[in-house]
């Protein structure tokens, strides 16, 4: 190669990992930051400050929801598995709101360490599937949870 | 093979050699991404099933991902132009580069808004500020003062070399965008699409997608490939073999210009 080429192409490539490694540093300086929400275990840990405002994540654990009688207001916990956050809100829940599903919400902690949510994102994850087949993928999931609990009868 | 290569290269750079090559592909690029896109659009809306979660609100994945897959690959597209442009100074690779910025950045526009209009009823809301998203729309942004940049200064070679070495610069938000869902916290979801895995789609939704994914692409080499020859007309129009050309000669002969 010309040796002018081979020099803008170091050149290049220098500029290109300098710039890569520049924006990492910085990408992992500010990690924290850039998470759009705090999980439930690092709220439990108290990395969260009360009365901030703030985003929490997590799974609306199974059984956890309650509906006002009158009004708007729901209460229902969230979960990654570790640590449970309660999560109060008013207002209209989102169409893929359900238990069991990823949510996102905005709000203060109280001094309870309630979440007082006054925004509820839902998330969806990255599978496809049509209805029937979920179904029959939970059916099977059942059946398989069956046959282990008592392996005599399903013979 | 080395050999092979580094001769197409020469050819490449040549723009009467780009101009009569591609001038044959042009039906049939359009042919067919136009015979993809009805196919792919017909199979992911009338006869792919609806999502068990999200309905059939799901459906505008064929357009967003295909879009958002575009927009990136055009992003590398361009900055390798650049690199090109200003390591061997091929001009053709900047005509390239220019040809390819208002495309990348239209589908880029595309996959944000077709985005916006998939997270109102799936996640509740247009637009949030996360990693993902915040990092597409950088991608936007990039585009937009690439485009600037390469009409910005009078001399026409410092504006490609301008806009070169910022695409170059940008390019580090390319894995950025592709890994954001996994290293951040974010309400996108985690890729559907992966080289390594198989995809957690149903046959019947994953088919059209990968049409629409394969359909889109001929589009954008269509189009980037039409806007390389106005580029080429443009540049070589003082020159002999364009003048010669038949469509160009017939012109020149009824008065027009």
């Amino acid at each position: 190669m010309h040796p002018q080429r081979k020099k803008r192409l170091q050149l290049i490539l220098f500029m290109v990992v300098a710039i890569g490694a520049a924006v990492g540093l910085l990408m992992y300086s500010l990690s924290e930051n850039v998470n759009l929400f705090q999980t439930p275990t690092q709220i439990a840990n108290g990395e969260v400050p009360v009365g901030r405002t703030i985003r929490a994540g997590g799974l609306v654990v199974v059984g956890s929801l309650k509906r006002d009688d009158t009004g708007l207001a729901v209460t229902f916990q969230v979960t990654d598995g570790a640590a449970t956050v309660p999560i109060h809100y008013e207002g209209i829940l989102p169409d893929l709101f359900r238990e069991g599903q990823g949510i996102v919400a905005l709000g203060k902690l109280d001094e309870s360490g309630t979440l007082q949510a006054s925004e509820v994102l839902a998330k969806h994850d990255e599978k496809y599937m049509p209805p029937e087949v979920k179904h029959a993928l939970d059916q099977a999931h059942e059946d398989g949870k069956a046959a282990m609990q008592n392996p005599a009868s399903s013979n | 093979m080395w050999q092979w290569l580094v001769r197409l290269y020469h050819r490449l750079g040549s723009p009467k050699w780009f101009y009569e090559l591609t001038g044959k592909w042009i039906i049939w690029l359009a042919l067919l991404s136009g015979v993809g896109m009805l196919v792919g659009v017909v199979m992911g809306l009338l006869f792919a099933p609806a999502d068990y979660q999200q309905g059939d609100s799901f459906r505008i994945i064929y357009i967003h991902v295909p879009a958002a897959i575009i927009a990136q690959s055009g992003y590398m597209i361009m900055a390798v132009s650049g690199a090109i442009f200003l390591i061997w100074r091929m001009k053709m690779a900047a005509w390239v580069a220019r040809a390819v910025a208002p495309l990348g950045a239209s589908f880029c526009l595309i996959a944000l808004f077709t985005g916006a209009i998939w997270g109102k009823p799936t996640w509740g809301t247009w637009w949030v500020w996360d990693a993902r998203l915040t990092s597409m729309l950088i991608l936007l942004f990039l585009y937009f003062g690439v485009m600037a940049l390469q009409r910005a200064i009078e001399s026409e070679d410092a504006s490609h070399k301008a806009g070169a070495i910022l695409s170059l610069v940008g390019l580090v938000n390319i894995p950025i965008i592709k890994y954001s869902v996994d290293w951040w916290n974010t309400l996108h979801q985690p890729a559907t699409l992966k080289l390594t895995e198989r995809p957690p789609m149903h046959p019947d939704m994953l088919i059209p997608l990968l049409i629409m994914i394969v359909a889109t692409y001929l589009l954008f080499a269509l189009l980037v490939i039409l806007r390389t020859r106005n580029e080429i007309l443009w540049h070589e129009r003082k020159r002999s073999w364009i003048q010669e050309l038949p469509e160009v000669a017939a012109r020149i002969k009824g008065g027009q210009r």
